[in-house]
């Protein structure tokens, strides 16, 4: 792992965390004047895990997401520019408008799409897992999926059956620690959920989902361990969900979340925490830090433009995209 | 009579009914502390405490087949399913298990279990979490089917469905949960199989349920302006069907428009198409006319989600039609 | 062209060796395949002929269509058994909610060619868990194509078809017609989706039919024939995409229409094509359009009482009979 000693590394990071939680502030925003409907789960809190994961991925490897999927679609690469049009609604977006802030998929960058049933991706993981095996390529899969699956019936299944035909998935909890507004402690009955792997004889860690650099190297060992043909992983990465389940949850979740938990997670902030490291390393200067931050912000405005320029779909493409 | 919300309608009722019978329980995910997602449980944790009002992990599987285990051994239970779109999670539940279980004991076991759900589009919500799947339910054996559109009508129909032994499947709208009207007070229950006629009408049959009939009135109005009387029938419950109060109507105004918010193909109606024709054929003047969404999942982006889910406007074209007025 | 007897299973076995033979992105996926050949011992041949295209799994069908999906998005053709029809209400979330919706929801980024394949149908005394026919469900499901074809020479060329294409099928096979035989030509072919077929014409009444149904309507149209009703039965084949077509060519000669399935008969299938046929053919009905259906019960173990609850020929009979106002034979 020489790159854990070449300074632009952190810096790519630290960028793309930034680019992430620019972009969801930004969506938020544009959901609060009307502009995005339905709902947005933002992931703010959670960049070490998206960008800790995907940057230990190929392009050419595949990625499982959820509803709350906005920053792993970042992190795997995809345009910033489609993803704001598909939030929009606009026919320029990735779904064309059909899928919306909850189903951005990106095919071409192995992004195979994120999913509105909490634990819906799982078996889908598996098959990539299988047809890797049979094409015999060594692609992995990073499923995502946060602590509320883990309790339904898909978790369980999709372990099993990526176990005992060692696929190369990594099973990648994003445990921000509530089911909507259930408290993990209360949802399993074991300390940890990676104890879970036990049961199906496959690795599985519990680690600080707020460190970047320690999900990248846990990842990093998953994916060497499944492109060599081991077999899946399981990691939990513990985390938080800054502004509670989605746009709707009144006080950012304060109604099921003391005031002391939510201000304790924000001071384990994942950017704060890189920054400080990466200023106390003196790979980053304030000068460095501006460059980078107006270039996310330029980045994002674009992406802006550009959805609000694009034109809304044809009430007629309703009917395109299956056939009738 | 007091105005009430849908949902105010849905929590006093269950805890009412909570009050009354003391085994009653509820099931489902976040409806502890956080009320339920669109607050219907509110308070009730506090009042009736963690064993009859049991806040889950995200199982449905595991909600639905215990909700059945406890109604069959004694506990009459309320299971919630945040969306409609989770029930294909616990469809093995509810259709191998729940919908046959009191017909492949020979009868000797009762199901006195509610599973509330809601449904429907209109608010950006996308593919998964905006269907509208009546029908797939409709179609099994052993499963009734409530579908109100009113606060007055989803507390009557909500007490008879608790005190129900068999399995109901009590299905609300997102849309109709902010929507308020008159409840009287006192107790009343609304038994099953009695559609409302909410507007009469000698012109045209309008047939709807759920927040379809909101619609219906609207378009009604319309059509009224222009010298249209239609009769807006609101199914209540669609299991059992009220055929007779159907026929009635149809042999009134010879004309049936039939409007719900599931996919068009195969939705409920054609089945109830098809029991009209069957018993009123010759009291048609016209074919039966199907109001369903476009055979699509629900798009998310607005113009596409309009286009998808019938309007006001394909009613009043669908009434026009039967009157050859297009 | 050279004809053979097959029965359906052979027919199947046969199109399945052809095309995993000519796509090596072909397998298939299922619980008890390999040792055990299939649960109808369909596959029989296949594990050996291409070892390790035959994939056994544990008993998780969530997992087993999520799998094949999966693999069907990354460039894969998976023919993912699921043993009984009963079993897909276990993978419901992954076929309703993933696999029908994907193409549509993710802008059209994406193809599905995967076979979903299970046998339906009562008459086996299999009782309420192993029984049903749930083609409806899938029909009112936006984004899935569902075939159910009877004779071995329809289930060969729409197997073959149904791997070739790039959306979801559902393709449903009755169990109580695996070796009924017929003929089959050894020669290649296809048969496209969305094509019914006349099994036999008629001028008096249409049944259409799918499925097992259509043997019990063919012995009908027979007996009928000798009292002077000419049945036309209509095979459907592919239930979606349904046969437009056919459906009103047939009605419009016959001004009479039975639907008859397996299925309960609420908003089965029957009730859509039904509606549609009143929509658009209104003036062509000299009468009601009568639907042939399973009881509204689930179905019972005992062979009385299951042969009640399931429509077969007397009840087509008795449904002619009371269209054409005849009395019932008491015999």
């Amino acid at each position: 792992m020489t790159e854990l000693i070449d300074p632009t590394f952190y810096i790519k990071m630290y960028e793309q965390m930034l680019t992430i939680r620019s972009f969801e502030e930004k969506a938020i925003e544009l959901f609060e004047h009307n502009l995005i409907r339905g709902n947005i789960h933002p992931c703010i809190g959670q960049e070490a895990v998206s960008v800790g994961v995907c940057l230990a991925l190929r392009r050419e490897d595949y990625m499982l997401n959820t509803h709350r999927g906005h920053g792993n679609c970042i992190a795997k690469g995809a345009d910033l520019k489609r993803m704001m049009a598909e939030l929009l609604g606009r026919s320029t977006g990735y779904c064309k408008g059909k899928g919306g802030s909850m189903h951005i998929a990106d095919f071409e960058g192995g992004n195979l799409g994120a999913n509105g049933i909490v634990g819906g991706g799982l078996p889908i993981a598996v098959g990539a897992g299988i047809s890797i095996q049979n094409r015999g390529t060594d692609q992995v899969v990073a499923c995502f999926f946060g602590d509320g699956a883990v309790n339904q019936g898909t978790f369980h299944e999709s372990m099993n059956l990526a176990a005992i035909w060692k696929l190369p998935v990594i099973f990648i909890c994003e445990n921000n620690q509530y089911a909507l507004s259930t408290p993990i402690q209360e949802a399993i009955s074991i300390p940890k959920i990676s104890d879970r792997a036990l049961a199906y004889g496959i690795p599985g860690v519990t680690i600080d989902g707020n460190d970047v650099t320690e999900v990248y190297i846990q990842m990093r060992k998953a994916v060497e361990r499944a492109r060599s043909g081991k077999g899946p992983t399981l990691l939990d990465c513990v985390t938080y969900r800054f502004y509670g389940h989605f746009t709707g949850d009144p006080g950012r979740g304060i109604t099921y979340r003391s005031k002391e938990e939510m201000e304790e997670w924000l001071r384990r902030c994942p950017i704060k925490r890189l920054r400080e490291y990466l200023f106390r390393e003196g790979l980053l200067s304030e000068e460095k830090e501006e460059e980078i931050q107006s270039h996310v912000k330029k980045s994002i405005e674009e992406a802006v433009r550009f959805a609000q320029e694009s034109p809304f779909p044809n009430p007629e493409e309703a009917t395109q995209d299956l056939f009738y | 009579m007091p105005e009430v919300t849908f949902v105010e309608s849905l929590r006093m009722t269950l805890k009412e009914e909570m009050q009354r019978d003391a085994s009653l329980m509820l099931m489902g995910e976040d409806i502890g502390r956080y009320g339920g997602i669109f607050g219907v449980t509110k308070g009730l944790l506090e009042e009736f405490g963690p064993h009859r009002v049991r806040s889950t992990p995200i199982s449905e599987s595991a909600i639905i087949g215990s909700a059945l285990g406890a109604a069959m051994t004694g506990i009459r239970t309320v299971a919630e399913i945040m969306y409609i779109d989770f029930t294909p999670c616990a469809m093995d539940q509810i259709v191998n298990q729940v919908a046959k279980m009191r017909y492949m004991s020979g009868g000797k076991v009762k199901v006195p279990l509610v599973i509330r759900t809601q449904q429907g589009g209109g608010r950006g919500n996308a593919a998964q979490h905006s269907q509208s799947l009546e029908a797939l339910f409709f179609h099994i054996p052993g499963l009734k089917i409530v579908v109100p559109s009113t606060p007055y009508d989803a507390r009557g129909l909500l007490k008879s469905a608790i005190r129900d032994d068999n399995p109901v499947i009590f299905i609300e709208h997102k849309l109709l949960y902010a929507t308020k009207g008159p409840i009287p007070d006192g107790e009343y229950l609304i038994p099953f199989g009695q559609a409302d006629i909410k507007r009469e009408g000698k012109d045209v049959t309008i047939l709807s349920f759920s927040y379809m009939v909101l619609k219906a009135l609207k378009a009604a109005q319309y059509l009224a302006g222009e010298g249209i009387e239609t009769e807006v029938i609101d199914l209540r419950t669609l299991v059992p069907l009220d055929l007779e109060t159907i026929l009635r109507s149809v042999r009134k105004t010879n004309r049936v428009v039939i409007v719900h918010e599931g996919c068009r193909r195969g939705g409920i109606g054609a089945e109830i198409a098809c029991c009209i024709q069957e018993e009123a054929f010759d009291y048609l003047d016209a074919p039966i006319e199907r109001i369903g969404a476009l055979n699509v999942p629900i798009p998310y982006s607005e113009p596409l989600e309009n286009a998808v889910i019938p309007k006001e406007e394909d009613i009043i074209r669908g009434v026009k039609k039967l009157l050859y007025q297009t | 062209m050279n004809l053979r007897e097959l029965t359906n299973t052979e027919a199947m076995v046969e199109a399945l060796k052809e095309e995993m033979t000519r796509d090596p992105s072909i397998f298939i996926i299922g619980e008890d395949l390999v040792a055990h050949g299939g649960i109808f011992g369909q596959f029989i041949g296949l594990p050996e002929a291409f070892p390790g295209r035959v994939i056994d799994t544990p008993i998780s069908e969530t997992c087993i269509v999520g799998a094949g999906l999966g693999a069907a998005l990354t460039g894969m053709r998976p023919f993912v058994d699921l043993h009984f029809a009963d079993f897909t209400t276990c993978a419901m979330d992954e076929i309703v909610n993933q696999v029908a919706k994907i193409r549509y929801m993710f802008g059209g980024q994406a193809k599905i060619p995967l076979v979903i394949w299970a046998p339906d149908g009562a008459g086996l005394s299999a009782a309420a868990h192993h029984s049903q026919s749930l083609e409806a469900w899938f029909i009112h499901t936006p984004g899935l194509k569902v075939v159910s074809p009877c004779f071995p020479y329809d289930v060969k060329g729409l197997i073959k078809t149904s791997i070739r294409s790039d959306d979801p099928i559902i393709f449903f096979m009755h169990k109580k017609i695996f070796s009924r035989k017929g003929p089959v030509p050894e020669e290649e072919y296809v048969i496209p989706l969305g094509k019914a077929e006349i099994k036999h014409p008629g001028t008096d009444v249409t049944i259409i039919t799918y499925s097992i149904m259509v043997l019990h309507a063919l012995e009908v149209a027979e007996e009928m024939e000798k009292e002077g009703i000419r049945v036309e039965v209509l095979d459907l084949r592919t239930l979606w995409p349904m046969d437009w077509e056919r459906i009103a060519e047939s009605v419009t000669k016959t001004h009479r229409v039975i639907i008859a399935h397996e299925a309960c008969l609420t908003c089965g299938f029957g009730a859509e094509i039904s509606a549609r046929i009143q929509e658009e053919l209104f003036d062509e009905l000299d009468a009601p359009i009568f639907r042939v259906g399973a009881y509204r019960v689930p179905i019972p173990f005992s062979p009385p009482l299951e042969r009640f609850v399931i429509p077969g020929k007397e009840s087509l009979k008795k449904t002619i009979y009371n269209m054409f106002g005849k009395e019932i034979d008491s015999k």
